[in-house]
């Protein structure tokens, strides 16, 4: 048996090469058309010292080897194509096809951002229409589109709150930060030159009031929160704390990371929120793409709209739109051209297929299933914050790393059951975090499967720790020597000596 | 609800599991004064065909009809059809960042590929996984070049994309940043005399691009030279990486970045697109974004993983090198697909078209009278052209061709009145080309004999 | 466990004083809290360091923990070593993984330090919480 293991070698499907390990002179996988117009010699046009003759090392494949080998890596891939998706705070929804047919259409795919509004109408009148729509489902005043994702929309927003408090008088030094917070919030806020002071959450993992007074001085330019928390508990004094930051002639940022939880119930302008983000990429299903691109718009009330990224997007009266750069008190722009377009037509695809009434069964769906999975799980996984759940429960490993096996070995374990892990150490302010959002995308009997994998998971916790922190068993790579790959980085490949 | 899979007897068993009465129970938590009481005033609900119906009518107000010159940090390329099969798959497009290696190694190693992709491109040692775009990688590689040579003066070039100028300003705007513009001289390249006076005081970076906004390639080696005679770091930036594939890259750089959008990503209407950031391996821990690294499991096999996180927001906080979270990975994907179709030979033969097609069109359009090709340095497939008529005119004619004829410079340099940049790439046959250039030819005749009154008007345009 | 010819300090640094020199490193207690070290980031020698402030960082794979100096200073040398073998730290965190010499400033700020036997007694009452 052994001496036949030996001849017979596995399918390069287990274990394909690079493209770079896969080249050979000569080949192609693109024919060019012939030339219409006279070769020109590049050597001479671009001069000898100017001209490179070779790529060294660049790959030389068919397009059949280019097929098959995107194609072998894609199936090493977990996507919520494949199943449940259950990572709190990433908002792991369904990617309607229908969005990636309408964003690849010509006209929409091929404008040129500097081509001629005249020549551009549809492509304004998306944005235009999408930004309307998200004005609507956040009660906000206004909406930029230019942020490229959730980060960058934070650094939008915290830079027109210093433009506004700078035109009072005085931009402020601090901006408040619960404990809870994503580390974007922290590392947006220090890009616009705000020092960040940390809130210490109460027992509930929310805002506590009596901290926030003692922090809320004159020289706090804003408080930045997540509504619902991290914790996917809904700030219940949220009206009280935004009067509060108010009174003190500070501004309040929603994070809107966890918009899943809203859409159609409640919106942040009600709230006493000033500015927010949205991200295209959780809430209104724009591909997340193994880590982009997204879309993060800020959506403004009325006395910060005059700082919004250059250009804005106006509808003239004659039904036509047209960019304006003639913003005096801008903020600037934050990225080239008008944002990702194309994650916008996908948004707005999305917004449509369900109207008002769809993206509100929505909402209810995805508070109902982490509730769900939450009433499930909550007698065999610790809870430590037993404030009522929205869109996502956040359990803790305290009684499974009383037996060595922490949230991580958990999350391992889940890919043998065949669904992709939950969020493991999130948020910080819990030890051994399990950030669990089903989102509304996963139906009971998916659930049901979940539900039962992490019972059976908590069984084997008790009988064989050992066994559940070597997981998983049935990936094509067992666990991966992260401490190597940082210790002597090997970030490209190269060819062999 | 065609995208929601719970049926309505689902929804009950499910939320008597939870002890509520009704699922407005789930909800208490938030005060009834903050809930919306009516429906939203939202469009549809819309079924498939008409949600195709609304955006191919939108797709109809769409410039799809034109010959496009534009480029200017968008260029249009040729997609082969395997791009959008690949990406189309569901197990790329529909995963999220790789934080689980072991269910994410597509992902991952496509990305190391990239990474080593744009190093061999860029002549640089290590690359990350991609950032948002050119304008924001830019600004990246500004801010790690402050971090590394702790200095707050920033010196870039005037010909460098000016929305790229203007996103940098806005980043830097609170960081006590001194920036400062060098001019170009009659080349069309960075005014090397002007460069070597602003570095006079202590620099951080200067940031160039090449080719630049004019199309003309930049000096980058002798640019490097005087840069680091000062101390500080040279970013070279690349709007139209193609040109890679026949432009000697800039080595001699610390870090070079650019936008990768030539490379199998649709132009789209300004985006998404990707960034990218390569560096000097001495650099690599100031490197924003996310990083991919080989390594082995516990059975030897290779593998690879997101690695040097300690840079990154999620665990450093306030003090990461970048607030960046979210990349451009599938735009990353596209063009590593792209480049692995292109090869070495094709993406050469690919970049000598561009050239070309852009030196023959240049050659056309100069031969008209009273038109003329103001820059002197050698380009790509981009170049500038001083109009025979007033620009305006001119564009208005063009379009009338259905050909769009380029970008009017005066909107971002007020001394290149009536100037236009022109990108030719392989996407424009020769019949538009000389179309357009009998449009200049015509007009040119036109404006001549309008010329032959001179008036205070013309007197005063010749004057700026 | 804990040499006692070594003082500490509440951040989990120890310092070897010998006359004018101290030599400053991390303790056993902070490297297992740490997990495996994969890189160190070190001031150079000439630089100025003050006590209670920070000088440098050791990293594991997903934390970052930033070392204060018990002393205030001028580096006479950084570990070389730790360049290309940061795993020292956890294989000899009391002794050939020390990370700076430092020349005393004020001798004296030394003498709040904890003893061995006073530093054991520190962290098994901060684990206690």
């Amino acid at each position: 048996m052994e001496n036949r293991n030996r001849t017979a070698r596995p399918h390069v499907t287990r274990n394909e090469d690079l493209i770079f390990e896969q080249s050979s002179p000569g080949k192609t996988g693109v024919d060019l058309p012939p030339l219409d117009v006279p070769a020109a010699s590049p050597d001479k046009l671009l001069g000898s010292d100017m001209y490179r003759s070779e790529i060294k090392g660049f790959p030389e494949v068919s397009e059949t080897e280019v097929i098959r080998h995107f194609t072998r890596l894609s199936t090493w891939n977990y996507g919520v194509d494949t199943g449940l998706y259950p990572l709190g705070s990433c908002t792991m929804k369904y990617n309607p096809r229908v969005n990636e047919v309408v964003a690849r259409l010509e006209g929409l795919a091929t404008d040129h951002p500097f081509a001629p509004e005249g020549l551009t109408q549809g492509c304004l009148k998306i944005l235009a229409e999408t930004a309307k729509c998200l004005t609507e489902i956040t009660g906000m005043d206004a909406v930029s589109l230019q942020p490229s994702a959730g980060a960058q929309g934070e650094l939008t927003g915290i830079l027109m709150i210093r433009a506004c408090l700078a035109d009072r008088g005085n931009p402020r030094r601090i901006v408040l930060i619960p404990d809870s917070a994503h580390g974007t919030n922290p590392a947006s806020v220090n890009i616009c030159g705000y020092e960040v002071r940390n809130l210490k959450s109460n027992a509930r993992g929310c805002v506590d009031l009596d901290e926030m007074d003692r922090a809320m001085t004159e020289d706090v330019a804003g408080l930045m929160l997540t509504n619902p928390n991290t914790l996917g508990v809904f700030e219940e004094q949220i009206e009280e704390i935004a009067r509060r930051v108010h009174a003190k002639g500070g501004l309040v940022y929603m994070d809107g990371a966890n918009m899943n939880a809203l859409v159609g119930v409640a919106r942040p302008a009600d709230f006493g929120v000033d500015v927010m983000h949205l991200n295209l990429h959780k809430t209104f299903t724009t591909p997340h793409g193994g880590g982009g691109p997204g879309s993060g718009p800020v959506a403004v009330k009325r006395l910060l709209e005059p700082y919004l990224p250059a250009p804005t997007i106006e509808e003239s009266g004659d039904g036509t739109y047209r960019l304006n750069y003639d913003r005096p008190k801008s903020i600037g722009r934050v990225r080239a051209f008008y944002g990702n377009f194309g994650m916008a037509v996908r948004a707005l695809a999305y917004i449509q297929a369900n109207g008002a009434a769809g993206l509100r069964q929505t909402t209810l769906d995805a508070v109902l299933n982490a509730n769900y999975v939450r009433s499930r799980l909550k007698d065999v996984y610790d809870l430590p914050y037993d404030a009522p759940s929205m869109h996502e429960c956040v359990f803790s490993d305290r009684r499974q790393a009383a037996r060595g096996v922490k949230t991580g070995d958990i999350a391992k374990r889940l890919i043998d059951y065949g669904f992709h892990p939950y969020t493991t150490s999130f948020p910080l302010i819990v030890s051994g975090a399990l950030m669990i959002e089903p989102t509304e995308s996963a139906g009971k009997a998916e659930l049901d499967a979940f539900i039962e994998a992490m019972r059976s998971i908590a069984l084997e916790v008790d009988e064989d720790p050992q066994f559940v922190q070597k997981a998983p068993y049935t990936t094509r790579v067992t666990r991966l020597d992260e401490t190597a790959a940082a210790r002597k980085p090997v970030l490209r490949w190269e060819p062999r000596s | 609800m065609r995208y929601l899979p719970n049926s309505p007897a689902e929804r009950d068993e499910m939320l008597r599991a939870t002890g509520h009465d009704s699922i407005e129970g789930l909800f208490d938590q938030i005060p009834a004064a903050l809930k919306t009481t009516g429906p939203l005033n939202l469009p549809g609900p819309l079924s498939e065909p008409e949600i195709l119906e609304y955006f191919r009518h939108a797709s109809q107000h769409s410039s799809r009809d034109y010959v496009s010159l534009l480029g200017a940090g968008a260029y249009s390329h040729y997609r082969p059809v395997a791009i959008d099969a690949l990406l189309s798959r569901g197990e790329f497009f529909t995963a999220y960042t790789p934080y689980q290696a072991e269910i994410a190694q597509g992902t991952l190693q496509a990305m190391f590929e990239f990474q080593t992709l744009i190093t061999q491109l860029t002549g640089m040692d290590v690359s990350n996984a991609s950032l948002y775009d050119g304008s924001t990688a830019a600004t990246e590689a500004v801010l790690m070049a402050m971090r590394i040579t702790r200095r707050n003066r920033v010196v870039l070039a005037r010909t460098l994309h000016p929305e790229y100028r203007q996103v940098l300003q806005t980043y830097v705007q609170h960081q006590g940043v001194e920036l400062r513009e060098v001019g170009y001289n009659s080349t069309g390249q960075m005014d090397l005399e002007q460069l070597e006076a602003s570095l006079k005081t202590e620099t951080a970076v200067v940031v160039i691009q090449s080719p630049n906004f004019f199309g003309c390639i930049e000096r980058a080696e002798e640019i490097a030279k005087i840069v680091h005679k000062s101390g500080a770091l040279l970013v070279v930036t690349i709007t139209e990486p193609l040109s890679l594939a026949i432009v000697r890259p800039p080595a001699d750089a610390d870090i070079v970045c650019g936008e990768a959008q030539s490379f199998g990503v649709p132009v789209a209407y300004g985006g998404p697109y990707v960034g990218f950031l390569a560096a000097k391996s001495q650099f690599i821990r100031q490197m924003p974004g996310r990083l991919i690294g080989q390594t082995q499991d516990t059975e030897g096999r290779r593998g690879f993983v997101l690695t040097l996180a300690t840079r990154e927001q999620h665990i450093r906080r306030e003090k990461a090198t970048s607030n960046i979270c979210t990349n451009q990975s599938l735009c990353a994907l596209a063009a590593t697909i792209y480049l692995s179709l292109l090869g070495k030979q094709g993406l050469k033969a690919l970049a000598e078209q561009n050239l070309s097609k852009a030196a023959y069109a240049a050659a056309e359009l100069r031969s008209v009278p009273g038109a003329s090709l103001p820059f002197t340095a050698p380009g790509f497939n981009e170049f500038v052209v001083k109009a025979p008529a007033p620009v305006e005119e001119l564009l208005v004619a063009l379009r009338k061709e259905k050909i769009i004829g380029g970008l009017d410079l005066e909107r971002f340099y007020p001394e290149l009145k009536n100037h236009l940049l022109v990108c030719v790439t392989e996407t424009v046959s020769k019949a538009p080309i000389d179309r357009m250039a009998a449009v200049y030819a015509r007009l040119a005749v036109r404006s001549s004999e309008q010329d032959r009154q001179p008036d205070i008007v013309a007197a005063g345009r010749q004057s700026l | 466990m804990y040499p006692p010819e070594l003082l500490y300090t509440k951040d989990h640094e120890w310092i070897r004083v010998d006359e004018e020199m101290g030599i400053i490193g991390i303790t056993d207690h902070a490297q297992k809290e740490l997990g495996d070290i994969v890189f160190v980031e070190l001031p150079k020698a000439g630089e100025h360091v003050s006590a209670k402030e920070v000088f440098g960082s050791v990293e594991s794979v997903k934390a970052v923990s930033e070392i204060f100096s018990p002393v205030t200073g001028e580096v006479t040398a950084a570990n070389p070593k730790l360049h290309n073998t940061p795993e020292l730290i956890n294989t000899d965190p009391h002794g050939d993984a020390w990370l700076i010499k430092v020349h005393l400033a004020d001798r004296r700020e030394t003498e709040s330090l904890m003893t061995a036997d006073e530093y054991e007694a520190y962290i098994k009452e901060e684990k206690a919480h």
